[in-house]
């Protein structure tokens, strides 16, 4: 929670990337997380792959199956982090849905999270009353952020609640669909939308998600928002090269810099 | 129990003690909340209540009639009486529900109904339903259950709905329901999902039940008006469980009733063999609710096998898994082959063709009626077979001197 909290009070524009753990390959993750730290992603959303996603696309779904085949596990995970805990200097955030969470029991999970220094959670299903009245106790007694979501759907009385309970920043889905890299710019309709949550003059910094795939939407969300985060684009990069190190950093350069 | 059982369950926020609620993506949650607003406000007015009670006498043919097996008793002992779904219109007791959630799609003005179908009983009920209203209808089918339940597949077309194949994982119902929110999260304001149980996120569960128990209301009278008492017990077979919690609706104040909910057994009680959630599940979260799972250790949704494609999905309705939980309703399972014994044995003695699902309920009757001769029951014969006929021919038909 506190390396969130200061990387935000000290840096604009971030760039956060998301990635399945054991994707291509079991022992990806290392490889994977370090490359983009190298590549100057500003922290990490690590996915734990679940076979019933209600929020993925195609190309985060595909990922998850096949990293469920490879032995994926939050019990693996778990251990790749231990052992990679002080290499990597970025924070790091787990997101995946509630139930491997629920079976492998709540707070044995956070303690997990804390122990290889996890940041902040994302879990999409998981509901905001369920979490306040069950687990926030929980969580911010050991240092780990919950990061909710909101949608152009979302009312603003809604935002406020959530704006209130958040501890580093809010995830803003930039378009009511499933992930997914889209290409265009920003339609009037999300202008409207991110306007309309800048108006309110939030207290948690938001990022936006969902449909950034190149170096231009990046920087043009980031004139609405403290940052952006790319998911699907880069799992098809993964898809296509694979997890190779210079490859990765080259991406990620190329996203941040344009170059 | 109280009086106010239907009062009581669900809380406001969909939850039936720790079952339930909507654990959902954000992105579907702000849709639920206006379906369950709507839900609310729409569906207690008058104009609703009035035209759905139209459609159910004149266009589905309700009260269907419950009827005494005398054959089937002599037999097997007990006094056994069907609560007759299977002659509601298009053949089972899902155009309950579905009328009711496309009423309610109408006077919300949304153009498309999206939803899954297991046995193909649910998505043509909707296709019947979005003819009647006139909307567009998109239905997500297993490509196994595609292949098992063909007549029921062409029904579908003729009715002018859209069905939409899915070929991931194991190619059945809990892949359709998948596939179904996928194409519903995309469009979410033109179109509902009209999800085919008491399962889902809230309001689904309670919407469904409450569409359903239509079944326990007209059984009730229509059982005491012919024997002049109240059955000894209830059975139904459970999937997700709507016509078990429909049927269930008209008794459950009543607790000198014994409720029986019927889950598949299939081959064995191995992993992958079976879909009896309530005998060896544990308690998760699917789909957006919280019930009984059969998961694996990491909390992945177990594969599940039934000879009934309409029960073969790892979690069940969350009202069912809070009933399990108080005692109030009896879960236990058959096997296929009981299935399919109770299948030819109903064909035989009475003339009635029973869909596979239905012939779960009717094969747990037997052995309650085989243990307790003086015993009343009241099965609920929630579909017929027409559907089942070609898959259990060609696969059991030589035991049963057929080919």
């Amino acid at each position: 929670m506190e390396k969130l909290q200061t990387l935000f009070k000290q840096k604009k524009d971030l760039l956060s990337v998301y990635f399945t753990a054991g994707f291509p390959n079991i022992d990806s993750t290392l490889p994977v997380l370090k490359a983009l730290e190298e590549g100057g992603a500003d922290f990490v959303e690590i996915g734990m792959p679940y076979s019933d996603p209600l929020a993925d696309g195609p190309v985060i779904q595909n990922s998850s199956t096949v990293a469920l085949k490879n032995g994926m596990s939050l019990k693996v995970l778990f251990e790749q982090l231990k052992e990679l805990k002080k290499s990597v200097k970025i924070p790091m955030i787990l997101m995946g849905y509630f139930n491997p969470v629920l079976k492998f029991g709540v707070e044995a999970f956070i303690e997990e999270c804390k122990e290889v220094g996890i940041s902040g959670l994302i879990i999409p299903d998981l509901p905001y009353e369920t979490y306040i009245e069950e687990y926030e106790k929980l969580f911010t007694e050991n240092g780990i952020s919950n990061i909710f979501l909101i949608t152009p759907q979302t009312p603003d009385d809604r935002i406020k609640k959530l704006n209130k309970a958040s501890t580093s920043f809010i995830y803003m889905v930039s378009s009511a669909a499933v992930t997914g890299a889209r290409n265009g710019g920003l339609s009037p309709k999300q202008v409207d939308y991110f306007e309309r949550v800048n108006s309110m003059e939030l207290k948690t910094p938001c990022m936006v998600g969902f449909g950034i795939s190149n170096h231009q939407n990046y920087k043009e969300v980031c004139n609405y928002a403290h940052g952006a985060i790319v998911g699907s684009a880069f799992i098809k990069h993964l898809e296509n090269i694979g997890d190779d190190h210079n490859e990765i950093v080259g991406f990620i350069k190329k996203l941040k810099n344009g170059q | 129990m109280a009086q106010s059982y239907f009062k009581q369950y669900p809380s406001k926020d969909g939850f039936y003690k720790e079952y339930g609620g909507a654990f959902l993506p954000p992105v579907i949650e702000e849709e639920m909340k206006k379906i369950t607003e709507a839900y609310y406000a729409i569906s207690k007015s008058h104009n609703f209540i009035s035209e759905l009670r139209s459609i159910r006498k004149h266009y589905q043919g309700r009260p269907t009639p419950v009827y005494y097996c005398n054959r089937l008793s002599d037999k097997y002992g007990g006094r056994i009486y069907l609560k007759r779904e299977d002659l509601n219109h298009s053949g089972a007791h899902k155009l309950n529900h579905c009328m009711g959630e496309a009423l309610l799609a109408k006077y919300m003005g949304k153009k498309k109904l999206i939803a899954e179908t297991g046995a193909g009983q649910h998505g043509v009920a909707l296709a019947t339903a979005a003819a009647y209203f006139g909307l567009e209808c998109e239905i997500h089918m297993g490509e196994v259950d595609i292949a098992k339940e063909h007549p029921n597949v062409v029904r579908m077309d003729i009715l002018g709905a859209k069905v939409v194949p899915v070929s991931k994982g194991l190619k059945t119902l809990k892949e359709a329901v998948d596939s179904a929110f996928e194409a519903y999260v995309k469009d979410p304001e033109n179109s509902i999902y009209c999800i085919g149980s008491v399962v889902g996120p809230h309001p689904f569960p309670m919407m469904v039940r409450d569409f359903q128990k239509v079944v326990g209301v007209e059984s009730k009278e229509q059982f005491y008006e012919m024997t002049g008492e109240m059955p000894d017990s209830v059975v139904a077979c459970v999937g997700g469980g709507s016509n078990a919690m429909g049927i269930f609706g008209g008794f459950i104040e009543n607790e000198s009733i014994d409720l029986y909910g019927v889950e598949p057994g299939g081959l064995s009680m191995k992993t992958g063999d079976h879909a009896a959630t309530m005998m060896q599940g544990k308690p998760g979260t699917i789909h957006g609710f919280k019930c009984y799972l059969l998961q694996d250790e990491n909390g992945e949704p177990s594969p599940v096998y039934s000879v009934a494609s309409g029960l073969d999905y790892p979690g069940v309705g969350p009202e069912h898994s809070m009933l399990k939980d108080m005692g109030r309703v009896n879960y236990d399972m058959v096997t296929d082959k009981e299935t399919i014994d109770a299948f030819f044995e109903l064909s035989r003695l009475e003339g009635i063709i029973p869909a596979l699902e239905s012939s779960h309920a009717v094969a747990y009757a037997l052995k309650l009626a085989k243990k307790n001769p003086q015993t009343s029951i009241l099965v609920n014969l929630s579909g017929r077979g027409d559907k089942d006929i070609d898959f259990v021919v060609e696969k059991y038909g030589k035991d049963y001197g057929i080919g």
